[in-house]
């Protein structure tokens, strides 16, 4: 039985890198500053020493361009891991990423697989201002032939990356800036993880809080908060935005009754707004109040650091939703 | 001049009250025109009016209770004009202002009949025909309060028969305004104002009553049986939650399933035996019987604590008056029992056959065939049919079969299937369902409730072997249906499995022998031998 190390988000997924290139030499990653510069976010710091020029590939500044060669990689038999700086850049790929990957497969009668993961930064909370604080995980999610992730724990940023390689459809995998430094402990022997399954990472029965990513964290907080008050809420962290795993969160709110998601996204035609409709269609009867939603203001992400944080969901707003949605009964 | 007296709806009815008329004074009334709404202790009833003629006048009140036999209302001859009476002298009711403006923009403004109450003794004298423009118009101050138990909606059944004339409904702006916003088809409404005007408090009544409240606390309140409309609203929103029902219901303990009484015919509508033979056979055609064999078993024990304390007592009120029914039956009816365990295969065959080929709406069930069997039969042992009176037995004017149906609230009542030995098995089918959902709408016409000539229990679907049961006075026999279940059978001289169902029969000793009984019972099994005839 072997130990575990303390460890941080960003170095497990680059231990989930580094395992992926040493297992199969079809794998390269490939994006801008993964090579020398080690990565925008130090992710693949170290790589491009431990695997040579041949596995980790700093390509031009041109997201279109290096997304549609890594798509040509990948039908030709490789499995390149894109990594696009952040989900901002990603829009300049979004014509390769929807209309090329998620489409080939289905347009060549399955004559053409692209087992094509690409890896994104996404949200806010640095100060980087509108054009480079988007999250837009729930846009990708609305998009058939994607498989779409976002791990929030060490666990899941340690185990996600192999079965997305070993899917045959492009996976895209969504890594929040504010978590590369979280840190913990990781056994030395990770154990596997799905890219099928939500999954509860709170037990509780007052409410379900359904969170992703970057939000995850905030919803674990806001349930301490009202745990002090007697108000148990099971947290749900839905690991996989496509395809949605509409059992967990059904099932749990068909306990719970009461529902608040929480998403980093505007709630005008987000993920909320998607997971809310679910439950309406699945749960109506177990529904005792209306599902509330705690998700960024309305408004391109604001530069300034306070009016950032207010523009954001953050804890105390988590918690006034779930006393609004228990109506004044605690419990 | 005749007059319309309060029904006996059973043998054990001894008073009513009627909740709705559904005629006015001048109305042309023919036999069998459905003249009131009448609500006993078992349940509600559309008590028929067998006197053609004229109706005059009014005498109870709506809400009031009286003995059977009381004089409801006079029938005029046909065309008489009803002699006009001065209006009774009603407190005025003081609305607000505004109230009392609209209630003057009426047209027509003549005084309308006050909502009504529980016990007002006084006879109500309704004013035909005469309109004093310019008069203002009374109205009530407020809606009528809600009441815990919904009343009915008003929808007028098809009766088959033509509708008695009247005036058309006239009603002011203000409450075509109201039915409007409110979405009740003002065509459909009865007004209860002179000449059938339809007021306000029509409009209000026949609304759907909106109560705010999350839909799992519906679903709470539906299965506890408690009337939303009767719970206090804690939340701030103003809406009911969970906890609010949960408030409302009180002994948190293990609701009573299956409480029928041992000896009793209590029993549902049967679902299909087998379930993987029948399984084909069920379609929307078995849904509503289905659903109320489904409700029934769940009912809860009399006196169910969860219940608002009204339905509690309605389901005392309706647990004595089976009660005294059965303690009557015991009493006086000297039972013997007999008992023939029938083979259904050529029978199940037959009806999957049937079923394979036929539309989702005919496709049969195995109590229709039992049914049908057991009616049929009648034709051969007629002296099982009919009623015991007078110390003799009274041959019944036809085979109108009894169905004993459980009801949600606890309790059991058995309308008849008029003439059921006629019916073809698919019609016989639609009048059960029929009748089973207009058991649970309370909308059984009284007919049903005294014709019956035997009735038939069947407890199949409860996985009861054999029913032996109490006769339901003044009929003379009970005929009961196990449940359809496969079991080894001689065959041929050797060991087979067949689909076999128990039927028995209770009869009364005064009426007939053994002998009659048992050669009833071969007659049913004979007649289940060939499906095809049935």
């Amino acid at each position: 039985m072997s130990g575990t190390t303390k460890t941080t988000y960003r170095e497990a997924m680059r231990a989930a890198l580094r395992d992926a290139l040493t297992r199969d030499e079809r794998v390269f990653l490939m994006g801008e500053d993964v090579g020398r510069y080690g990565g925008c976010y130090a992710v693949s710091l170290g790589l491009l020493e431990e695997f040579g020029p041949e596995r980790i590939r700093d390509t031009p500044l041109s997201e279109s361009a290096f997304v549609g060669a890594g798509i040509g990689a990948a039908v030709a038999g490789l499995r390149p891991i894109v990594e696009i700086m952040t989900v901002n850049f990603s829009l300049l790929a979004l014509d390769q990423i929807m209309n090329n990957a998620a489409t080939l497969p289905h347009m060549s009668g399955g004559q053409l697989r692209v087992p094509l993961v690409i890896r994104m930064t996404t949200g806010a909370g640095r100060q980087l201002a509108a054009q480079h604080s988007h999250s837009l995980e729930g846009w990708y999610a609305h998009i058939p032939g994607l498989r779409v992730l976002a791990p929030a724990t060490l666990e899941d940023a340690r185990g996600m990356l192999a079965p997305a390689l070993e899917c045959p459809d492009p996976v895209l995998i969504f890594e929040h800036g504010a978590l590369y430094g979280v840190a913990g402990e990781l056994p030395d022997e990770p154990e596997p993880v799905d890219i099928a399954h939500a999954a509860i990472r709170r037990a509780g029965s007052d409410v379900t809080l359904v969170a992703y990513g970057g939000t995850l964290g905030k919803a674990l907080s806001a349930a301490d908060e009202l745990a002090v008050s007697g108000v148990e809420a099971e947290v749900v962290d839905l690991r996989v935005l496509r395809p949605l795993d509409d059992a967990a969160v059904v099932g749990s709110v068909r306990r719970t009754h009461r529902a608040v998601i929480v998403d980093e996204g505007w709630r005008s035609g987000s993920l909320s707004a998607e997971i809310t409709t679910r439950l309406v269609e699945q749960a109506f009867y177990d529904l005792d109040a209306p599902v509330a939603r705690v998700c960024s203001a309305e408004v391109p992400v604001p530069y300034a650091r306070h009016l950032e944080e207010a523009a954001l969901p953050q804890v105390p707003d988590v918690v006034a939703a779930v006393r609004t949605v228990l109506g004044g009964e605690d419990g | 001049m005749a007059e319309f007296r309060m029904p006996a709806l059973g043998a054990d009815m001894d008073e009513g009250t009627v909740t709705e008329w559904l005629v006015h004074p001048g109305d042309e009334v023919t036999r069998g025109t459905i003249a009131a709404i009448v609500e006993t202790d078992k349940s509600t009833i559309e008590a028929e009016c067998f006197t053609p003629g004229t109706v005059g006048t009014l005498l109870i009140q709506e809400g009031t209770k009286v003995p059977v036999g009381t004089p409801l209302a006079t029938i005029l001859e046909p065309g008489a004009v009803p002699e006009t009476a001065p209006v009774a002298a009603m407190p005025p009711r003081t609305g607000r202002g505004s109230e009392a403006r609209e209630g003057a923009e009426r047209e027509g403004g003549a005084p309308e009949t006050v909502p009504r109450g529980p016990g007002v003794p006084e006879p109500v004298k309704v004013e035909p025909g005469r309109t004093e423009p310019g008069e203002p118009a009374v109205e009530p101050a407020r809606p009528e309060p809600v009441r815990v138990r919904p009343r009915p909606k008003r929808v007028r059944p098809a009766s088959g028969k033509p509708a008695p004339a009247r005036p058309a409904a006239v009603s002011s702006p203000l409450v075509r305004r109201l039915a409007r916003e409110r979405g009740v088809p003002l065509a459909r409404l009865h007004g209860t104002g002179p000449d059938g005007t339809i007021t306000r408090g029509d409009v209000e009544r026949a609304s759907p009553g909106r109560v705010r409240a999350s839909p799992y606390a519906r679903r709470l309140a539906a299965e506890a049986r408690v009337d939303l409309a009767a719970l206090p609203v804690s939340a701030p929103d103003g809406a009911l939650h969970a906890a609010d029902v949960r408030a409302a219901t009180t002994t948190p303990g293990p609701r009573a399933q299956r409480t029928t009484p041992p000896a009793a015919p209590a029993s549902t509508e049967s679902a299909p035996g087998p379930a993987s033979a029948e399984a084909p056979a069920l379609g929307a055609a078995t849904a509503a019987p289905t659903r109320a064999a489904q409700e029934a078993p769940t009912a809860a024990a009399p006196g169910n604590p969860r219940a608002a304390p009204a339905e509690a007592d309605k389901d005392a009120a309706m647990r004595r008056a089976i009660g005294r029914a059965m303690a009557r039956s015991k009493r006086e009816i000297p039972h013997y029992y007999l008992s023939a365990t029938i083979d259904l295969t050529r029978a199940l065959a037959w009806m999957r056959e049937h079923n394979r080929r036929a539309a989702v709406s005919d496709r049969l069930v195995p109590s229709a065939l039992l049914l049908k069997a057991a009616a049929l039969a009648l034709r051969t042992e007629p002296a099982l049919n009919g009623t015991w009176a007078d110390d003799r037995f009274v041959p019944g004017d036809g085979i109108h079969l009894g169905v004993a149906i459980a009801l949600r609230h606890g309790g059991l009542i058995a309308p008849a299937l008029r003439h059921a030995d006629a019916l073809a098995l698919p019609d016989l089918m639609h009048g059960l369902r029929d009748l089973v959902e207009r058991t649970r709408r309370g909308r059984l016409r009284g007919s049903e409730l005294t014709d019956g000539t035997i009735t038939v229990t069947n407890l199949g679907d409860q996985g009861v072997d054999a029913v032996y049961g109490v006769i339901y006075p003044p009929q003379v026999a009970l005929v009961g249906f196990g449940r359809v279940a496969e079991r080894p059978w001689a065959v041929d001289g050797m060991l087979g499995v067949r689909p076999l169902v128990t039927a028995t029969l209770s009869a009364d000793h005064r009426a007939t022998d053994g002998y009659t009984g048992g050669r009833y019972l071969q007659a049913v099994a004979r007649l289940l031998q060939r499906p095809e005839d049935l």
